[in-house]
């Protein structure tokens, strides 16, 4: 199968078990999708699959040949990402371990409500970021870093 | 002692590895590559109790990608192991379900994964105890408690004080067994020279710990095992000590001969890697109506398992926080077939102020005190356990403060559907520290180099330290480099009992100053400092170290469902120096969330029957999440405090979950007249009762 990481076409051999997270982490060394649960209770290995975000976790890599994903490392593009930028500014993580999905999340999230028309503050940030678990608790850092960011 | 000139100490500094973090750069302990690698994955028991009778090894073997199975019958013997969770598969007895009793090794994830699922185990099984109730027939008084103090203590008359005091209050608090669940689960990968040395990353909070475990138990001397640990996703005590992790990967990578490595799942976390004891706390007060105590008595019955003993300081807090001329505290255990309950932030400290701190919010409300005042008016000059002085204490104006910021004291009200009302709570913990040491370089190039074990499990300690290091050197902060994180590097103790910044930042000042006087004469220069003697010194100084905070909470109780929702908390803290206002305002934070989703959420629910925790994943298991937070406000006092390291410092990372708890249950009962003693406080304890 092939899959299109980051905009790289990259050919690959897979057991067909092998979930997406895990074709990313094991076998394309990209190890900034996090595995926190495996189950897609945590939020640690969000991606974007055609933009949307997604647990990669509960994806089969198989299942995505023809999709355009995008993790944590295909964001920053030569400097980093606004996100990234805004939640290093705003402290919004402390070991950074659940970072990589909260931002891809967030990424996702801000696609989702411009697509929607929806309002954009913070009620709306904590709700649609509440899959994404940080047990460091940086949720107060977390929404000011996405809505300036956002801005 | 003299304090470091104040330059980059106190600034607000961004996270040296904050562009790592978010760019994904950053490697955690399995993200290292190693050829040829294997992987693990341990095979949890079945039953509570009893011993393995068969592994069915074939029905594994022969499936596609399996190497090998290890268990008691064909583990390699360990040399020395102190802790009994890391006597993998020595004995074929099983102490608790899920215990790791076999292991699969294979060549890809999957492939393991599906053989720990099809391996057949046989066991012989006995009857199991694993349910902690009141008055467990079992109970019986540990030596010390966590980490050595006495189990017992008793000061003048309490049953004498308690009896003739014009207020008695007598009420036992519960808190449930609790999991740390750091992002990162537990994970190892191992390598094994051609010439018999080590070296594994695993995600710790000290790789001091983690190399003599893994020298002894293999039979190595320390220094032929490296343990590297740069970045840790989160520990929050689960791993303080070394876990199983670290010596299956090193087993496996031995018995298959190849790197091999091993992540905890999610699920077993809730078995083989530690979690916060239930604990049962009466707690005693006796007063006269002036709200002055007189007496009071903490005594708690929690956990132990039968591998090894863990003795919660519960009570502890007890026996400094209050003055009162009779006291008595006291912790019994009974060692039952569960897990070994372990540290988990504010051991001790955290659940015991549950119940002191609701016990004094009952006391208020009987005197028709405010409870701000009540705890103004029990203030002590000295410490009541040793009558020594404080170093430095604060609780008072970190209450009048609060109190002041938060618009303390409004009256409870309704509004439409929602009860709302107000909380308050003390918080407090000890300020440690141990003996470190640390190298400092001055480069040719003109930077600096700092080498210490320290661990930045996301505290912000690399950042810290190399604050501190920039002002003991008297130079720019891009000009200092601060490398921890490797036990190649000098000795310094774990990320743990809020003393890691404390301990390194003193060897970390050492260092950096030793080196100045050495510079000039040409370079490269080094200088090694070792804290020990300046330890010593400071113990034998009689005075007790603490910080203190107040936290104040608002909730909203929904009346049709008994939700309780927290709009918003303050914390206002006094723990000396603040060494950066950034990441130390992130500690502060993080350990106030953890405190309501203590206080609402958290809950590992056993099953007596199966002697398991059923609610062993993050569905069900609940932790806060970000529409759970919706505003916590931090600050803190100007304080420095002198008698603890030459930073001024004292150590953070507990303190915020201390209380938080307590202030909830108080703004429930502030809310609605319940009062809940028993954690977490969920829709089912208050919605029959509005």
């Amino acid at each position: 199968m092939t899959l299109t990481v980051n905009g790289e076409r990259i050919p690959l051999r897979l057991d067909t078990r092998t979930t997406l997270l895990d074709a990313l982490r094991e076998h394309l060394g990209l190890t900034g999708s996090k595995k926190g649960c495996d189950h897609g209770q945590c939020g640690a290995c969000t991606v974007l699959i055609d933009g949307r975000r997604a647990n990669s976790c509960l994806a089969l890599a198989v299942a995505h040949d023809d999709a355009e994903i995008t993790t944590i490392e295909g964001l920053a593009n030569g400097e980093l990402h606004p996100l990234q930028r805004a939640f290093v500014e705003h402290d919004a993580f402390q070991c950074g371990y659940c970072t990589p999905g909260q931002i891809c999340s967030a990424v996702g999230m801000l696609g989702e409500v411009r697509a929607e028309g929806a309002e954009l503050d913070e009620a709306t940030v904590r709700d649609r970021m509440s899959g994404n678990i940080c047990r460091c608790g940086a949720y107060v850092n977390i929404v000011p870093a996405i809505l300036d960011a956002a801005r | 002692m003299t304090a470091v000139a104040d330059r980059s100490v106190g600034r607000a500094v961004d996270r040296i590895e904050g562009p790592e973090k978010v760019s994904g750069r950053a490697k955690y302990a399995y993200e290292y590559q190693a050829d040829r690698v294997a992987y693990v994955a341990g095979v949890s028991a079945t039953v509570a109790k009893g011993r393995v009778r068969s592994v069915d090894e074939a029905s594994v073997l022969a499936l596609p990608g399996v190497l090998g199975v290890l268990w008691h019958a064909n583990a390699p013997r360990l040399h020395e192991v102190e802790d009994g969770e890391l006597a993998l598969f020595q004995s074929p007895r099983v102490a608790y379900r899920n215990q790791w009793v076999a292991a699969v090794i294979a060549e890809s994830y999957a492939a393991a994964q599906e053989a720990e699922r099809v391996l057949r185990i046989e066991y012989d099984v006995e009857e199991h105890d694993s349910l902690l109730v009141q008055g467990h027939p079992q109970l019986y008084t540990p030596e010390k408690v966590n980490p050595s103090f006495p189990s017992d203590t008793s000061d003048g008359d309490f049953d004498g004080a308690f009896a003739a005091a014009e207020v008695q209050l007598d009420h036992t608090y519960r808190t449930p067994a609790e999991h740390n669940n750091a992002m990162e689960p537990h994970a190892t990968l191992a390598v094994w020279d051609a010439d018999g040395g080590l070296t594994v990353y695993d995600s710790n909070q000290g790789v001091q710990p983690v190399q003599r475990a893994l020298a002894s138990a293999f039979g190595l001397e320390p220094g032929r095992v490296r343990v590297i640990s740069p970045h840790v996703g989160g520990g929050f005590g689960s791993k303080g000590t070394p876990r199983p992790n670290a010596i299956l990967a090193a087993m496996a990578a031995k018995a298959a001969d190849r790197p091999a490595k091993v992540a905890v799942t999610r699920q077993q976390m809730f078995s083989v890697t530690g979690y916060r004891t239930p604990t049962i706390q009466r707690v005693r007060l006796g007063a006269g109506r002036d709200g002055r105590l007189t007496a009071i008595a903490h005594d708690v019955q929690e956990q132990t398992s039968t591998v090894k003993e863990f003795a919660e300081q519960t009570a502890v807090v007890t026996r400094m926080l209050y003055a009162a001329p009779n006291r008595r505290t006291s912790h019994r255990l009974a060692a039952l077939d569960v897990p070994t309950p372990s540290w988990m932030r504010a051991p001790g400290e955290c659940p015991g102020m549950f119940a002191l701190e609701s016990a004094m919010d009952e006391l208020a409300r009987e005197l028709e005190l405010d409870p701000v005042e009540l705890r103004i008016r029990n203030e002590p000059e000295l410490d009541p356990e040793t009558g020594n002085p404080f170093s430095t204490r604060n609780l008072v104006a970190c209450l009048e403060e609060g109190a002041r910021r938060f618009g303390w004291r409004a009256e409870p009200r309704r509004d439409g559907r929602f009860l709302v009302g107000t909380g308050v709570a003390a918080s407090t913990y000890p300020a440690r520290r141990r003996p470190a040491q640390a190298l400092a370089r001055a480069e040719e190039d003109g930077r600096f180099v700092v080498r210490l074990m320290a661990a930045d499990i996301g505290t912000g300690a690399r950042t810290a330290l190399t604050q501190i290091a920039a002002d003991a050197l008297e130079v720019a902060l891009e000009r200092v480099r601060v490398e921890l994180g490797d036990s190649s590097f000098p000795s310094a103790p774990l990320a743990g009992g809020s003393m890691g910044l404390s301990s390194w930042g003193a060897a970390v000042v050492q260092a950096c100053r030793g080196l100045r006087t050495k510079l000039g004469n040409g370079l490269p220069q080094e200088f090694h400092a070792d804290t020990e003697d300046d330890v010593a010194g400071m113990q034998r100084e009689p005075l007790a170290r603490h910080g203190f905070g107040a936290q104040f909470v608002e909730v909203r109780v929904d009346v049709d469902t008994g939700e309780v929702r927290v709009p918003r908390a303050l914390g206002i803290f006094a723990c000396g120096r603040i060494v950066n206002a950034k990441t130390a305002r992130s500690q502060f934070v993080g350990g106030m969330t953890m405190g309501i989703s203590m206080a609402l959420l958290e809950e590992s629910k056993l099953d007596a029957r199966f002697g398991d925790y059923l609610n062993h994943d993050l569905a069900s298991y609940h932790v806060a999440v970000n529409a759970d937070i919706p505003s916590i406000e931090v600050d803190w006092l100007d304080e420095v405090d002198e008698y603890v390291n030459p930073m001024g410092a004292k150590g953070i990372g507990e303190i915020g979950i201390v209380g938080t708890a307590a202030a909830v249950a108080n703004a429930v009962h502030d809310a609605t007249g319940v009062r809940v003693r028993d954690l977490p406080i969920t829709p089912a304890k208050l919605v029959e009762q509005l």
